[in-house]
C-alpha cells in the first residue's frame, strides 16, 4: 500500500493532533483519579459504608484479614493486644434484637484524637484518612482518651514480624489505617472490605464519598445510614445501615 | 513584729542524711520501675487499652495540681498584702517547683516514648491543652524561679508585688489547663465537664496547702525552730475553708451529673458501686469524703483537736491521702465505666465494649508514683539545706502582725 501526498499529510496531521490532545485526555483522567506518585487531596474522602444486616455474628472475617494484611498479632493477651477492628454485639435490651458490626476507627473529619494530640502525631490526611505519625508520637495515650468509638490500642510490649507496609512500634499509639498502603497503591479496597465479600456478605463497601459516580456515594444518596454518635457532629468517614 | 531572718538549715545529723536516703532510695526505686516499663513495655503494669492512664497519672496529676496549690501561701502575701504570710513566701515557691517538678517526672517516664521528651518540647499542636500545658509548666518554672529570686534578693523586692501577681494568674491558667484535660474529653461519661477547670484550682488550693502545712510544722519541729500558733492555727483554718470547698464543688458535679438521666449510670457506678464500682464508692466515700474531708474537717475545728499540732497534722495528712483517693476515682474510676458507643443498647466485644474495666495497679507503677514524692520531698531538703529558704524564727512575735506582748497567752486561743 502506498499513500499519496494527500493522505500521507492527512494521517501525519491526526498523528500530530493525537498527541497533542492525548495528554489533555489523560489530565482529565488524573483530575479524577490521583496516581500513588501525586501528593493526597481533598478531593478523595476515603470511607466505609458498613451495613449491619448483612454482617453475620459469627463471622469474623474482616477482623483475621485486617489483623493479617497489618501483622497486628495476638500475643495472648486481650486487654493489652492492639485490635485495629473488632465485631460489636449491639443488643436492644427492651425487645431482645441483638445485631453484629465491625468497628474500627470512624475516621471523622473533625477527629478527637489529632485535637488532643501534643505534638500533632495524630493527625488527618487531606483525603480524610486518621493517622498516628509512629515517629513523633511520645506514648502519652491522651488521643485513646478522647476517642470516642475505643478506636486505638496501645502497643504495650515488643513487636516482631512486622509488615513493611504497616510500621508498628512498642510505646505507640495506633489504629485502623483505612489500609492506607493499598488505598495509596490503588487497590480500591480495604482488606476488610475484601475478606467481607470474599465470605459473600459484601456487608463493607469502600470507596471514595466525595465522587459522585462511586457506589458508596450513590447509596448513600439513596439509601437511609447513620454515624456512630452522630450527636458528636464528628462527620465520620464510616457509616452505618442496617439498624 | 520583729524583723523576719531567713537562715539554711545545717543539714550535717545523721537524721538528715538519713531522709535523703530513704528519699534516695525511692527515687532509685522509682528509676528502675521506670526502666523496667520502658524496657518489656506497659505489659508490665495494670494498665491496658482500657485503663490508659493508672497509677502513676493519679500521683503525677496529684503532685501537679498540689504545686500549684502550695504557691498560694506566698500570693496572698505579694498579691493579696497579707503580712502573716510573708515570711511563708519562700518555702511556697520552693514547694512549688519541687512539687510541680516530682508531678512531671512522673508523668513523662510513665509516657510509652520517653526518649521522645525532646520530641514533645519542639512539636506542638496548638489546639491540644497538653501542648499549651507543656508551655504552662515550664512557663511555671521560670516565673516562680523569678518570683523566688525577688524574695530571696534585696535589691529585687520591690519587684516581688509584681512577679507574685503574674505568678498567681499564671498559676491559676495552669490549673486550669490540667483540669481542662478532663473537661475537654467529650467521649467520656465522667468527664467532658467545665466545671473539671474550677474545681481543680480548688483542689489545688486543699493538696498544696496540706503539703505546705505538713512540710512546714515538720521541717521547724525537727530544726527545732520556733511556730508560733499565730501561723499554724491561721493555715489550718484556711485549710478547712479550702476543704470544705472542694465537698461543694464535688456535690455540685455530682448533682449535675444526678440531675442528668444520661449520666446516672456512671453515678450509680462511682457513687454506689453499681456494675463492678465498689473499689471507686469506696475509694470515694472512705477516702475522699470520710477520711479526706470530713474527719479533717472536725480536727481543724473542733476544739478539743484544734490546738493540737499532732492532730491539725494527722488532718492535713488525711487532706493528702484524701487527694490521692480524689484523683484515683476521676482518673481511673472515669475510664473504668464503660463509654457509651450506642446509648441505649446493650453491647459487647472482644475489646471490652460495654464492660467494666478491671484495673490493679502492679508495684514498678506504685513505685513509680511514690518516687515522685520523694523526688520533690529530696528537692526541698536539699533547697533547704543550700539556700535560706526557712524563716529563723515564725514564733507570734516574730510572725503575726498583730502580736502584743501582753496578750500573748489569750492571742493564740483566739486565733484558734
Amino acid at each position: 500500500m502506498s499513500l499519496n501526498r494527500r493522505e500521507f499529510l492527512g494521517a501525519g496531521a491526526a498523528a500530530v493532533a493525537g498527541t497533542a490532545i492525548a495528554p489533555g485526555i489523560r489530565l482529565i483522567e488524573l483530575a479524577s483519579a490521583r496516581s500513588p506518585e501525586d501528593a493526597v487531596s481533598m478531593q478523595q474522602r476515603w470511607g466505609l459504608l458498613i451495613d449491619s444486616s448483612k454482617c453475620a455474628e459469627n463471622c469474623s472475617a474482616c477482623v483475621s484479614a485486617c489483623h493479617e494484611e497489618n501483622g497486628v498479632t495476638d500475643e495472648g493477651s486481650p486487654t493489652t493486644d492492639a485490635q485495629w477492628i473488632r465485631k460489636v454485639t449491639v443488643k436492644n435490651p427492651t425487645s431482645g434484637y441483638s445485631h453484629s458490626l465491625p468497628l474500627m476507627c470512624q475516621h471523622c473529619e473533625s477527629p478527637p484524637c489529632a485535637d488532643v494530640c501534643p505534638t500533632g502525631a495524630s493527625f488527618r490526611r487531606a483525603d480524610g484518612i486518621v493517622l498516628v505519625d509512629k515517629h513523633i508520637c511520645i506514648g502519652c495515650r491522651y488521643c485513646m482518651m478522647a476517642c470516642p468509638y475505643k478506636a486505638r490500642s496501645f502497643i504495650h510490649e515488643t513487636i516482631t514480624d512486622q509488615k513493611a507496609d504497616a510500621p508498628r512500634g512498642k510505646g505507640t499509639v495506633e489504629s485502623c489505617t483505612l489500609c492506607v498502603h493499598k488505598v495509596d497503591r490503588g487497590d480500591g479496597t480495604t482488606a476488610c472490605a475484601e475478606a467481607c465479600n470474599k465470605e459473600g456478605h459484601s456487608a463493607i463497601l469502600f470507596g471514595d464519598l466525595n465522587d459522585a459516580n462511586s457506589e458508596i456515594a450513590r447509596r448513600l444518596k439513596t439509601e437511609a445510614s447513620q454515624q456512630l454518635r452522630a450527636d458528636l457532629n464528628l462527620n465520620t468517614g464510616v457509616r452505618y445501615q442496617g439498624f | 513584729m520583729k524583723k523576719v531572718h531567713y537562715t539554711m538549715i545545717e543539714g550535717t545529723s545523721l537524721g538528715f542524711w538519713s531522709l535523703l536516703a530513704i528519699l534516695g532510695a525511692f527515687i532509685a526505686a522509682g528509676l528502675a520501675s521506670s526502666y523496667y516499663m520502658e524496657h518489656h513495655g506497659h505489659i508490665v503494669t495494670g494498665m491496658t487499652n482500657q485503663i490508659v492512664w493508672g497509677t502513676p497519672h493519679v500521683f503525677a496529676v496529684f503532685l501537679i495540681v498540689a504545686a500549684s496549690g502550695a504557691l498560694n501561701v506566698a500570693s496572698i502575701a505579694s498579691v493579696f498584702g497579707r503580712k502573716l504570710y510573708k515570711p511563708l513566701g519562700r518555702l511556697s515557691a520552693l514547694l512549688a517547683l519541687t512539687l510541680l517538678t516530682g508531678g512531671l517526672a512522673i508523668l513523662v517516664l510513665d509516657l510509652g516514648r520517653p526518649d521522645r521528651l525532646i520530641v514533645a518540647m519542639t512539636y506542638y499542636n496548638f489546639k491540644s491543652i497538653f501542648a499549651w500545658n507543656m508551655i504552662l509548666y515550664n512557663g511555671f518554672f521560670v516565673i516562680v524561679g523569678a518570683y523566688l529570686w525577688t524574695m530571696m534578693e534585696h535589691r529585687m523586692n520591690r519587684f516581688t508585688k509584681a512577679a507574685g501577681m503574674a505568678a498567681f494568674i499564671w498559676r491559676l491558667t495552669l490549673t486550669t489547663g490540667t483540669g481542662s484535660i478532663f473537661g475537654f474529653l467529650v467521649a467520656r461519661q465522667a468527664y467532658d465537664a467545665a466545671i473539671m477547670a474550677p474545681m481543680f484550682i480548688i483542689m489545688s488550693f486543699s493538696f498544696g496547702l496540706a503539703i505546705y502545712l505538713l512540710v512546714l510544722m515538720f521541717a521547724y519541729r525537727w530544726t527545732e525552730r520556733p511556730l508560733g500558733d499565730a501561723v499554724v492555727y491561721r493555715l489550718k483554718n484556711l485549710l478547712g475553708v479550702f476543704v470544705a470547698s472542694v465537698l461543694y464543688f464535688t456535690l455540685a458535679y455530682h448533682l449535675t451529673n444526678l440531675y442528668v438521666t444520661e449520666h446516672h449510670g456512671v453515678e450509680g457506678f462511682i457513687l454506689l458501686g453499681n456494675n463492678g464500682g465498689e473499689i471507686y464508692s469506696k475509694f470515694f466515700w472512705i477516702g475522699q469524703i470520710i477520711a479526706g474531708s470530713l474527719i479533717p474537717l472536725a480536727l481543724f475545728y473542733m476544739p478539743v483537736f484544734g490546738k493540737s499540732r499532732f492532730f491539725i497534722g494527722v488532718g492535713a495528712l488525711l487532706v493528702v491521702i484524701g487527694g490521692l483517693c480524689q484523683m484515683f476515682v476521676i482518673i481511673v474510676g472515669g475510664q473504668a465505666y464503660p463509654m457509651s458507643l450506642f446509648p441505649g443498647m446493650e453491647v459487647s466485644s472482644s475489646f471490652g465494649d460495654g464492660k467494666v474495666a478491671d484495673y490493679s495497679a502492679s508495684l514498678p507503677e506504685v513505685m513509680l508514683g511514690l518516687s515522685g514524692i520523694a523526688i520533690a520531698l529530696a528537692a526541698t531538703a536539699f533547697a533547704i539545706k543550700v539556700l535560706p529558704f526557712l524563716a529563723t524564727s515564725l514564733a507570734d512575735e516574730v510572725a503575726d502582725p498583730h502580736y502584743q506582748a501582753n496578750d500573748a497567752a489569750t492571742g493564740a486561743e483566739a486565733s484558734a
